[in-house]
């Protein structure tokens, strides 16, 4: 069947601005939006630019806003979107580099500053770290984050307070603070609880539904917001 | 480009200010509310007929007892705090600057105005007369 696919194009060198391009595409029903890009940059237009790498929602390269919503290209399948018109844009809160690449640095520079990495007092044990499957499934939600941004960047918090840490760095967070292995949960605390910390979170829930791996997000962050007010009594 | 993230090379915690405070300021008065503002609703439509409620009403009987008085003190209270601070996170989102420091000056006003004279009404409405 035949899908009109809109794509937000702009080329900083040559365009004032954003502008829609249409293209119609050959496409079966089980083709996911990914492969209609591919068709374009392939057969049309070999300078469309667009983000992805494994291609199986793994890596989290391809996150875009797709009729209206933030998901993986990877992950949707035409026959998911349920219509013939398809609509392709850059994620939305983000500055755009070219046509569907946003700027991820401040993104990344969020996720670096809650220390996502294991924090421990001592040397290393010489055997590993041991942990029961109740203390692993504290935090095994937020285990699942492939940092595709779609969260932080359908959050309207983030969009009204770009300074705002995001869904995304409050996730990484999660899953080393409720670690038990893990002793650097007051620092981490201490950072999420500066004024573009977990504060600017107002339950909207837009990160919950854009988390491609399903992510309870809300959750997680207000499980961060009340360990912060609980360690200060 | 990545001027809007300026701080991205700044350490990290930034100044924490009173954020904290607000935030847990709102859950507590969020859940005071649910009990307060469902209790207000029931005094005045299910307990009593509406029409019945004129302001000799509410001195000869509600009033005339100091839990009433301080249980809708507690509710003015409450209110204006919960909706100063719901401004406060509106105003923060789409205003800036000087812009947002007037506004929300004159909220802050507001709320002690109302405050001052909900207080006034609730110490001074005269005991039950006759």
């Amino acid at each position: 069947m035949q899908v009109d696919l809109r794509i937000l194009r702009y080329d900083p060198e040559r365009d004032a601005g954003p502008h829609w391009v249409s293209y119609s595409v050959e496409a079966e029903p089980t083709d996911r939006v990914l492969d209609l890009l591919h068709r374009v940059k392939y057969e049309v237009d070999g300078a469309l630019t667009f983000r992805r790498s494994c291609g199986h929602g793994v890596c989290g390269s391809d996150a875009m806003l797709i009729n209206g919503r933030n998901r993986l290209a990877c992950r949707i399948r035409v026959e998911q979107l349920g219509r013939r018109r398809i609509s392709v844009a850059p994620l939305p809160g983000l500055p755009v580099i070219k046509d569907l690449v946003v700027d991820m640095d401040g993104f990344f520079a969020k996720y670096r500053s809650v220390q996502p990495f294991l924090i421990t007092d001592g040397p290393p044990p010489s055997r590993e770290r041991r942990q029961s499957p109740e203390e692993r499934a504290r935090y095994d939600d937020t285990t699942k984050c492939i940092l595709c941004a779609a969260c932080t960047s359908s959050c309207p918090s983030f969009w009204a307070q770009p300074d705002y840490v995001g869904p995304a760095a409050i996730v990484q967070a999660h899953r080393f603070i409720f670690d038990s292995r893990d002793e650097g949960a007051d620092e981490r605390l201490e950072i999420l609880a500066d004024q573009d910390g977990v504060w600017r979170c107002r339950t909207i829930f837009n990160c919950t539904d854009a988390c491609p791996r399903g992510i309870e997000i809300t959750r997680a962050i207000l499980e961060v917001s009340a360990a912060i007010v609980e360690r200060h009594g | 480009m990545t001027q809007r993230y300026s701080r991205s090379g700044s350490i990290r915690p930034t100044r924490q200010g009173s954020e904290r405070t607000i935030w847990y300021l709102m859950r507590v008065t969020g859940l005071a509310l649910f009990v307060l503002s469902l209790s207000h609703f029931l005094i005045l439509h299910v307990l009593y007929d509406p029409k019945d409620q004129t302001a000799a009403f509410i001195a000869n009987v509600r009033w005339s007892s100091l839990f009433w008085r301080a249980n809708d003190w507690l509710f003015l209270i409450v209110v204006i705090i919960h909706a100063v601070l719901g401004i406060r996170i509106v105003v923060g989102d789409y205003l800036k600057g000087a812009v947002r420091t007037a506004v929300m000056t004159a909220f802050y006003l507001l709320g002690l105005l109302l405050f001052t004279y909900g207080t006034i009404v609730v110490v001074t409405l005269p005991k039950p007369t006759g």
